[in-house]
């Protein structure tokens, strides 16, 4: 077992380096594969952190009555708990209310003091609610639709938004449809034009792979290095593509936290850096380990 | 033992081997003659199951050739050392490399491999050039070095087709005696040729093909064709 495996690195070595200008050709296309993938997974990570701080942006307001009793209101939050689209329900008092505006308006001095000045506080209690699917809000804001809700509820800013969360919902979903989408489209390209990098590299050794046949070697023993060589091409690739994308990670991120405030683009790359390096492996060592076995297997046949 | 036995092989729908039977017995050394293109490169590939039969069974030893399959090839030919004209040795290995990669297909250990590697080249006297690699080598060298090969693992048969074709009459006539010791130690030999000079110089059977059927076989046999 051990000098099997000892003869298919050494075996595996000496193919890589003895070809090493198809074995640089080959890791270069591989790179270019694995940085388009991880380039995805990147773009898909920066898209996802863009869907879900829109996503965060929207919510309905149901604003009650001044004389609305504080009780019915918990008791219509406790309802909208029990609700499974509803993520969050968050009760705010005519006394929290105040306090927010005042916050809001404290460098504003002549609404401060038009504030400060009335005995009555003018602003309504409220609940703001946060479903999990922005094309939920609908059927959350039918909710209220009950004759005896009507006496309490002053108003919903679902209704008066209505256009806007719909048309947002509507990106959200495209958005996350068409990353995965694009996402698909481009993994499938990379792996093919890796694909083709192993079997050139391959069809180079098909004459040596017959002549292997013809002493008696087994498939396995043939196939082995290849296989062992595909695993090297796909490490250096997946190694190579970190390499490229970690200063450029760095660059880029203050630009991308112009356009999404809430992504440290930097920070989660280095947070998630082995996780990444992990799938680019994957990738790139499956793509060019499956790639040697379908290629290998084609000139197996002496 | 060897038998072909009304052995066929279509190309295309042109018959390239006809109904042909012959058997061998252990321990002989027998030359296939015939002009180019007659068939004696496809006897041996049949023989090698690198080409299957149109019609008829092949029988080498215990192995039924006709009916292995694709996995079984290795096992067989293992039992088989090849030589042929234009060498078919791995060229981006070294000569010392190309006789330990036989030696580690058929399973030997590492050090037995690396002993009995350069014991072979020291025979075939290439033990100087074992770090050549292949395009390093003359023809004579390339064709020992591949009779090397075919003989490391004590094969129960050698197959040489055209082994001469690419060599000077000097290294021809060092092949051929180095390919009559080989059988001396008991080891079948096939030959395939269509060099006259060989075959009356080795004095041994002679199996004629032409036009793709068995036209003569005798014991000490000589190239009568024109």
């Amino acid at each position: 077992m051990i000098t099997t495996l000892y003869r298919i690195i050494k075996y595996g070595f000496q193919n890589f380096w003895r070809n090493y200008l198809i074995s640089i050709a080959t890791v270069l296309v591989l790179f270019l594969s694995a940085a388009g993938f991880l380039g995805l997974l990147i773009f898909g990570a920066v898209g996802s952190k863009a869907i879900s701080s829109v996503q965060e942006r929207i919510d309905i307001s149901v604003y009650f009555k001044p004389d609305a009793p504080e009780d019915d209101i918990l008791k219509i939050k406790e309802g909208l708990r029990g609700l499974p689209e509803v993520r969050s329900v968050e009760y705010i008092s005519k006394d929290e209310a105040l306090e927010i505006f005042k916050k809001r308006h404290a460098y504003d001095n002549v609404i401060y003091q038009a504030i400060e000045e009335l005995n009555v506080n003018p602003l309504s209690a409220s609940l703001n609610i946060k479903a999990y699917d922005p094309g939920q809000y609908s059927l959350i804001a039918s909710y209220f639709e009950v004759e005896a809700f009507k006496n309490i509820i002053d108003k919903i800013t679902y209704s008066e938004n209505y256009l806007i969360i719909n048309r947002l919902a509507r990106i959200v979903s495209l958005g996350e449809q068409g990353g995965l989408m694009l996402t698909l489209i481009l993994a499938i390209i990379a792996a093919i034009v890796a694909f083709n990098a192993v079997l050139l590299a391959i069809y180079s050794n098909k004459e040596e792979i017959a002549i292997m046949r013809l002493v008696g070697a087994s498939n396995t023993f043939i196939r082995s290095p290849y296989i062992f060589v595909g695993m090297i091409y796909g490490f250096l690739a997946a190694f190579l593509a970190m390499v490229v994308f970690t200063p450029f990670v760095y660059f880029i991120s203050p630009y991308i936290e112009v356009f999404i405030p809430t992504t440290d683009l930097w920070f989660y790359f280095l947070g998630n850096f082995f996780k990444f390096f992990g799938y680019c492996l994957l990738f790139s060592m499956s793509i060019s380990v499956v790639s040697s076995i379908v290629v290998v297997k084609r000139y197996l046949n002496v | 033992m060897i038998s072909f036995n009304k052995v066929s092989k279509n190309y295309n729908h042109h018959e390239v081997l006809k109904d042909i039977s012959f058997k061998i017995a252990p321990k002989e050394f027998v030359s296939i003659v015939g002009r180019s293109g007659t068939g004696k490169t496809t006897i041996i590939k049949l023989l090698m199951a690198e080409e299957r039969p149109t019609k008829g069974r092949i029988v080498f030893g215990q192995y039924d050739v006709t009916k292995l399959k694709s996995h079984q090839l290795p096992e067989l030919r293992r039992h088989m050392g090849v030589v042929f004209q234009d060498f078919k040795l791995l060229p981006k290995k070294t000569a010392y490399e190309n006789i330990i990669f036989t030696l580690e297909v058929a399973g030997r250990s590492q050090k037995e491999a690396e002993e009995i590697a350069l014991q072979a080249l020291e025979l075939v006297g290439l033990i100087d050039m074992k770090n050549n690699f292949i395009n390093e080598l003359s023809g004579g060298e390339k064709q020992r070095l591949a009779i090397a090969r075919a003989m490391v693992n004590q094969p129960d048969l050698i197959i040489a087709d055209e082994p001469t074709g690419n060599l000077d009459p000097s290294n021809t006539l060092g092949v051929i005696n180095l390919l009559l010791k080989i059988n001396e130690l008991g080891t079948t030999v096939i030959l395939a040729t269509h060099n006259k000079e060989i075959v009356n110089h080795i004095e041994k059977r002679v199996i004629s093909i032409e036009d793709g059927r068995i036209i003569k076989d005798e014991e000490k046999g000589r190239y009568f064709l024109v």
